[in-house]
């Protein structure tokens, strides 16, 4: 049989995709189906070099200041979940993609696309609760605009956001930077938002206290940069989890990201309904947590820094970059052994088996 | 967690894989049964730790890699009749039949749900009186007993909206299958621990018996696995074939007799097609002749479907362990976990799936 | 295959009309109801192993606890050896 290709770049399928002439669930879930569709439809038709780097905030210059923009779609179901709901979820989600690119977060637009028949108290409680976490962030909704779909049409509610900050100059954090030597930091526990909203789902109820982690972290991420300014790159690991935003940065930045299991802070419960379901942490999303690649002189006293914050008091070193494997994020086990984390291809699915 | 923690302990693992290596003396043809076991063994990476005469071979233990392409086809039509709500198990969904997947079904309208129980489809069905809610019972006896309880307790409540497509098999005429092949290489068997949990462990001695094979029946946890292959290789040194238990803390010799007697209320013996390894008589689970009305098989008029898989999909000597997923030309190039050929790469559990998800970088070397 | 989880029974109940046998059962923290049909002599405070919402078997914890003590004991005499095997097997594998 032909050699076993060595990185994930040679590994692309010689026919195209399985005909898949409908759109579907998986490809809004954060993997592999995204990156393509991506990488197949939307950055061949946009392409330009901001877009290009494919981080989660673009960074364009504008008469010598460098302006951050982000936009995100929120269709969470359902709306209101334990630690959070669709409107604070909006405002968190839009201003972590803006901070992990070192930017300070400003202004924010919202888009609401409602669903013929929604109660009007829901709409008011969501935006009532956008307003809050947009004031607790120190950002401002300056603009917005409202459409109606018919009934059966959509889940109640989407919310679109665009948000836009400045980023300092000096600050150059990509997720193309990533280099051999470097040390991997996590904020804290993942998997705490999926499992939130999972244990509320039809067909997979059960009993738990997990309340999703969404939060706006920028004032975190300027103590971090106040500390220090070699980090070469911050994701904040949404859909997808730890595993797709890692996977990205190993790929943008050619190199291996070599996890060491027993690390990565997870919580009691995350655990359990892991276990019960058949599901890996690793892939469940996470709203108030982040990543940061740092040089390897920084990371002890970054880590210190980050658990005297609110919000990263469970911060941990959880790896290192290598350039064995370029593309590919690997796991070293709690046996000493390693093995892949690899992009999922769509929405992980509860198993029985 | 208790009683899984423990059992990921390194020290412990260190040791068992160390008695192994100073007892072993020549190569041994090793198979787990169960997709469960060697999801374990790929993400642990218990393979790279042990010596190297010691050879691992997966199983066909993957109820959703074995359950025929007709089932898939049928639930597919069925999940796209506007008045059927088909409710599974989450593994299903990706499996391809012969032209899609529930989950492309979905996508194009069916009212397809997961349910992590059996229970759950009944809920759906008591809400929903104007639906047909058919559930997907796939398992191994491992999952007989709940797929049975939920039909029986359908039957009891007179519900008439709620149909079982079922896809039971059972493990020891699999093991017997295999053994009278005569390609077989296996000389000792990871016995399966839940199903034995269920079923209890004496079927297991007419296949010694007929065989002269050992089988260890292990947990799913790396230390459970790494004690079972010591507790294999210590009879294979010597000679000897017998059927112990490693998973003493979950499974007795006579198994879960209230499983045992749900299941033969509800389920009959009856002969049963394995995708990638063809029909296999009386190795699989239908509903008796009293619960007709709730099978799906019996109750919806269904056109008969038959199927083959792409040539080029090697499932079948995966399943049999006498290929591994490496072996595969379309392994990780035409065959991918989005691109799947055969189930064993759209099953989390199936071993083409676990070998790409977590091995491929290895395949070469 | 059979994804079974142990979990700690907290209580115990018979559903009311169809007398079927249920308790909530935990798992490291979170809690979910589980069909206790097929282990009549499970009492709170037990384990039971649970696949697809129903227990399939009772924990053997005296067993259990038998077992694991001979493993103990092999660990314990492993870690007194220096650590070596990991490594080495490491770099066969780069």
């Amino acid at each position: 049989m032909a050699e076993g290709p060595k990185s994930i770049a040679d590994m692309t399928c010689p026919t195209p995709l399985r005909a898949t002439d409908t759109i579907l669930l998986g490809h809004g879930s954060g993997g592999k189906l995204s990156a393509d569709l991506v990488r197949a439809l939307f950055l061949p038709a946009f392409w330009n070099p901001a877009l290009s780097r494919l981080d989660d905030q673009a960074v364009v210059n504008v008469n010598g200041l460098r302006i951050a923009i982000t936009t995100d779609s929120f269709v969470v179901k359902p709306l209101f979940f334990p630690g959070g709901d669709i409107g604070s979820l909006a405002v968190h989600g839009t201003v972590n993609d803006l901070a992990v690119g070192g930017a300070q977060p400003l202004f924010l637009s919202a888009a609401f696309i409602i669903e013929e028949g929604l109660s009007r108290d829901v709409l008011r409680r969501v935006v009532e609760s956008l307003r809050k976490a947009a004031d607790s962030a120190g950002v401002q909704v300056v603009t917005g605009d409202t459409k109606v779909v018919e009934n059966g049409s959509g889940d109640g509610l989407f919310i679109t956001t665009t948000g836009i900050g400045l980023v300092p100059d000096g600050l150059e954090m990509s997720a193309n930077r990533a280099r051999p030597g470097d040390k991997v930091l996590l904020s804290g526990s993942i998997g705490d938002h999926g499992i939130a909203i999972l244990a509320q789902r039809e067909g997979l109820e059960f009993e738990s206290a997990i309340r999703s982690d969404s939060a706006a972290l920028h004032t975190l991420v300027g103590e971090m940069l106040q500390v220090t300014r070699e980090i070469r790159c911050m994701r904040d690991p949404t859909r997808g989890g730890l595993s797709s935003a890692l996977n990205e940065i190993a790929a943008q930045s050619r190199v291996t990201i070599e996890l060491i299991e027993r690390a990565i802070p997870i919580r009691e419960e995350v655990k359990g309904a892991c276990e019960l379901l058949g599901l890996d942490p690793l892939y469940v999303a996470n709203e108030g947590k982040l990543i940061a690649i740092v040089a390897a002189s920084a990371a002890e006293n970054l880590v210190a820094t980050m658990r005297r914050h609110r919000l990263g008091n469970q911060a941990a070193i959880i790896g290192t970059v290598t350039d064995t494997n370029p593309g590919l994020v690997v796991m070293r086990t709690p046996l000493g052994t390693t093995r892949i984390v690899d992009m999922l291809a769509g929405d992980q699915l509860p198993r029985i088996c | 967690m208790k009683y899984i923690d423990e059992y990921r302990d390194e020290r412990i693992a260190r040791a068992l894989v160390a008695e192994i290596h100073s007892l072993v003396t020549r190569p041994w043809v090793l198979m787990e049964i169960c997709g469960g076991q060697t999801h374990t063994i790929m993400r642990y990476g218990l393979d790279e730790l042990l010596p190297s005469p010691i050879e691992l071979v997966h199983g066909p233990g993957c109820p959703v890699c074995v359950t025929p392409l007709e089932t898939i086809d049928r639930a597919i039509m069925l999940a796209l009749r506007s008045e059927v709500t088909l409710v599974s198990y989450g593994d299903m969904l990706r499996v391809p039949g012969s032209n899609s997947d529930l989950l492309r079904a979905k996508a194009q309208g069916a009212d397809v749900r997961i349910a992590y129980s059996p229970l759950q489809a009944l809920k759906i069905a008591r809400a929903n009186p104007e639906r047909k809610v058919v559930f997907l019972a796939i398992g191994f006896e491992t999952t007989a007993p709940a797929n049975a309880l939920a039909v029986w307790q359908a039957k009891r409540e007179g519900l008439n909206n709620f149909f079982m497509l079922v896809s039971q098999v059972l493990v020891p005429p699999a093991i017997r299958a295999l053994m009278t092949s005569r390609q077989n290489r296996v000389q000792g068997f990871i016995g399966p621990g839940h199903v034995c949990a269920v079923m209890g462990y004496l079927e297991y001695e007419a296949l010694v018996r007929d065989f002269s094979v050992p089988i260890v029946v292990a947990g799913f946890e790396p230390i459970d696995l790494l004690e079972a292959v010591l507790m294999l290789v210590k009879q294979l040194e010597k000679g000897e074939a017998r059927v112990e238990n490693q998973y003493a803390r979950s499974v007795s010799c006579l198994g879960n007799l209230p499983a045992q007697q749900v299941m033969k209320d509800v389920f009959e013996v009856a002969d049963q097609k394995w995708r990638g390894i063809g029909p296999i008589p009386r190795s699989g689970l239908r509903l008796r002749q009293e619960y007709a009305a709730y099978d799906a098989n019996r109750s919806f008029d269904l056109e008969s479907v038959s199927a083959d898989e792409p040539a080029e999909c090697m499932s079948a000597p995966v399943l049999q362990g006498l290929k591994k997923p490496s072996d595969c030309p379309a392994f990780a190039m035409r065959c991918t976990p989005e691109n799947p050929l055969g189930a064993l790469m759209v099953s989390p559990e199936g071993a083409c799936a676990a070998y790409y998800r977590y091995r491929r970088h290895a395949a070469a070397g | 295959m059979c994804l079974a989880v142990p979990g700690m029974v907290l209580n115990i109940n018979i559903e009311e009309g169809n007398g079927l046998r249920s308790g909530r059962v935990q798992f490291g923290g979170i809690t979910r109801q589980v069909n206790l049909n097929f282990v009549p002599d499970a009492l709170p405070g037990d384990y039971v192993m649970v696949h697809v919402g129903f227990a399939i078997s009772r924990v053997d914890a005296a067993e259990a606890r038998r077992t694991y003590q001979l493993l103990e004991e092999m660990g314990a005499l492993e870690s007194e050896l220096p650590p070596d095997d990991a490594v080495a097997a490491d770099e066969g594998h780069r």
